[in-house]
């Protein structure tokens, strides 16, 4: 047994190593994929195009205006007093905020009414457009407040008390919100999947496109043999995959890593006989390695979506979260952002881990029996 | 291990149907040990199948055979180290060299590591490969990979040799030699079922079974099949193999023809 699966090894990855093509898809598009994401996918908005329609041009029209952009978020890329412009430029996409303040802004405020400012976001991106919403509702209220305690001043009345409610907020396992430390930890979970059962599928079906698979079969072999021998590479590779991602995350990106190492590779382990499996099923219902290519991206698209990583679980409709109970990815990137960034170990994580067990032993089954039954 | 008898395979009734399709009817036959015996037909005809189910690649759907003396359905497993399997594709690993690939195959039968060597060298040797041990097989000739194939296929000395096809693909001196090949591993006891679409290749075989749309139509030596049928040509002229089949499967084209008609 170990004889023949020490065989099936070594041939397998005298045929990855040969394959220069391959080696570089193993390896560029990861570091390329953490990259893109440890720079380029940002939730936090910076430096929002930003039209200013002063009508007032007053020195506090002026003040509150300079607060949008020393705080970072927001670059003026036009000033002008036709807001029908502004409306142009929006609709060309060179800017996605317009800041108005209609004429009578400082007479207001100085008679102690409401000043009013327009904040008009570009809508068609949703996200951003909400992000750019609540700075501009923080650097207002910082505004306001500031011209109510001059209010106070210039009028003194009876010390009305603290606020009733104050806010003091921290983000605990992430201090500065950055996203990247809530995506790369998911990379590493894309990429394993990815490159596992995509090499798993290809594998088996190439050798059954070349006939080899059906040389082997005349062999003594078994399937049991044929299948350790066939995903085991693939698992060491997955885990190389793991260590490479993490490596650069961690040393380049400061990514923390608060948990425990060996969590972490029992945890992969278990995710990574899902993937096996699933690599193994598309094989046995493709007959072409496009085939088993197209349905490979057939299963990835939902995984990637219904695994909470771009989209949280609970604003989904309960048919596409209870869908979500069968990806493994779901318990993975809970698994991976606990090790990461929470340092949590098997007290909190060990629900998912016995979900990827059960996923991971059924996928497996599952396949193998197929598999069992497309040999015969 | 030699079944009683001296057979080494015997089918009896074999089937094999994909869906309404019978690809091989009842199909019964024996093979005597260290012979070589030859199925012999058009493309399509069943062959192909018949060996695939001797090999334990495809269940058949009725029907008994034994191979070594063991059953195919009950004892597939000692089936398998007893018997060596080519199919026409020569199927090879043709990113790994010649070296790699019989290393491979050579591990996966679990020749004793005693015998390894010496089984390697063999296979080398007798693919006339020595001075291409560490070239790929993708940069090989046809015949090379098909002798390479063999080799592979009988690294572990099997008694039994299932040869789908073997000369398909190369040339009339590669050919040539690959026959020497098997009579020699027929002399030294090994037997040989192959399948051939070529009249003149089954002149080389000890024994045919003619087959045609999943049907063994006739069997016997070249001699016998040549002699026992009477063919309609101009006395005096010996009728080829061909003649035999050709006569035979108009025959059968004839009365299943009215058949057909009416189906249609």
């Amino acid at each position: 047994m170990v004889e023949r699966i020490r065989h099936m090894l070594v041939k397998e990855f005298l045929q990855l190593f040969r394959d220069r093509h391959m080696l570089r898809i193993l390896i560029l598009p990861p570091l390329l994929q953490i990259l893109v994401f440890g720079y380029a996918v940002t939730t936090n908005v910076r430096n929002a195009t930003t039209v200013v329609v002063d009508l007032d041009r007053t020195a506090s029209s002026r003040d509150l205006l300079s607060r949008f952009f020393s705080s970072g978020h927001f670059r003026l890329v036009r000033e002008t007093a036709d807001f029908r412009e502004a409306g142009e430029l929006m609709n060309r996409g060179d800017a996605g905020v317009i800041l108005h303040i209609a004429h009578g802004f400082e007479g207001a405020l100085r008679s102690n009414r409401t000043g009013d400012l327009q904040v008009i976001v570009d809508g068609t991106d949703s996200n951003t457009a909400s992000i750019v919403l609540s700075y501009a509702a923080r650097i207002t209220a910082e505004y306001s407040g500031g011209v109510r305690l001059l209010r106070m001043e210039r009028h003194p009345v009876p010390f009305p008390g603290p606020p009733s409610v104050s806010i003091a907020s921290r983000a605990w396992f992430n201090e500065n919100l950055e996203s990247r430390f809530t995506f790369l930890p998911g990379i590493i979970a894309f990429i394993v999947m990815l490159v596992t059962v995509m090499l798993t599928s290809m594998a088996v079906v190439r050798e059954r496109e070349i006939g080899t698979l059906e040389q082997i079969l005349v062999t003594p072999i078994t399937p049991a043999e044929y299948i350790l021998g066939k995903t085991l590479p693939f698992a060491l590779v997955g885990f190389g995959e793991i260590l490479l991602v993490a490596t650069v995350g961690v040393l380049w990106f400061d990514l923390p890593f608060r948990g425990s190492l060996l969590l972490l590779f029992i945890s992969s382990g278990l995710f990574l006989s899902t993937a096996l499996g699933i690599g193994l099923l598309i094989s046995t219902v493709s007959r072409t390695q496009q085939q088993a290519l197209l349905t490979m991206f057939l299963y990835f698209m939902p995984a990637v979506l219904l695994s909470g990583f771009l989209f949280p679980i609970a604003n989904m409709p309960p048919a596409a979260q209870g869908l979500t109970y069968l990806n493994p990815l779901r318990y993975y990137l809970v698994i991976l952002r606990g090790v990461f960034l929470k340092g949590v170990g098997v007290r909190v994580l060990w629900p998912q881990m016995a979900a990827l067990l059960l996923l991971g032993v059924a996928t497996l089954a599952v396949a193998t029996r197929r598999f069992r039954k497309t040999l015969a | 291990m030699t079944a009683p008898g001296g057979i080494s395979v015997s089918a009896r009734d074999l089937t094999r149907r994909f869906g309404d399709f019978v690809a091989v009817n009842r199909v019964t036959f024996d093979v005597r040990r260290g012979e070589v015996f030859g199925f012999l037909g058009p493309n399509g005809a069943g062959k192909s199948t018949t060996i695939r189910m001797l090999c334990g690649l495809l269940a058949p759907t009725a029907g008994e055979a034994t191979v070594a003396g063991f059953d195919l359905r009950t004892q597939a497993e000692s089936v398998k180290t007893r018997i060596g399997y080519m199919s026409q594709r020569f199927s090879l690993y043709e990113d790994l060299t010649v070296e790699e690939n019989i290393d491979f195959f050579g591990g996966i039968y679990r020749i004793p590591s005693g015998r390894k060597r010496e089984r390697k060298e063999w296979a080398i040797r007798m693919a006339g490969l020595s001075d291409h041990v560490r070239t790929r097989v993708a940069h090989l000739s046809g015949g090379w990979k098909q002798r390479l194939a063999l080799g592979c296929a009988i690294l572990h000395e099997p008694p039994i040799l299932f040869l789908d096809e073997p000369t398909s693909g190369t040339d009339p001196i590669s050919r040539r030699s690959f026959w020497d090949l098997i009579y020699s591993l027929s002399g030294g006891g090994t037997t040989v079922f192959l399948t051939t679409h070529h009249m003149d290749e089954a002149e080389y075989c000890d024994r045919l079974g003619l087959v045609y749309r999943g049907e063994l139509v006739a069997m016997g030596s070249p001699r016998e099949l040549k002699d026992g049928f009477p063919v309609e040509r101009a006395e005096g002229i010996a009728p080829t193999l061909e003649d035999v089949f050709v006569s035979l499967v108009e025959g059968m084209d004839r009365a299943a023809g009215p058949v057909a008609e009416v189906r249609g």
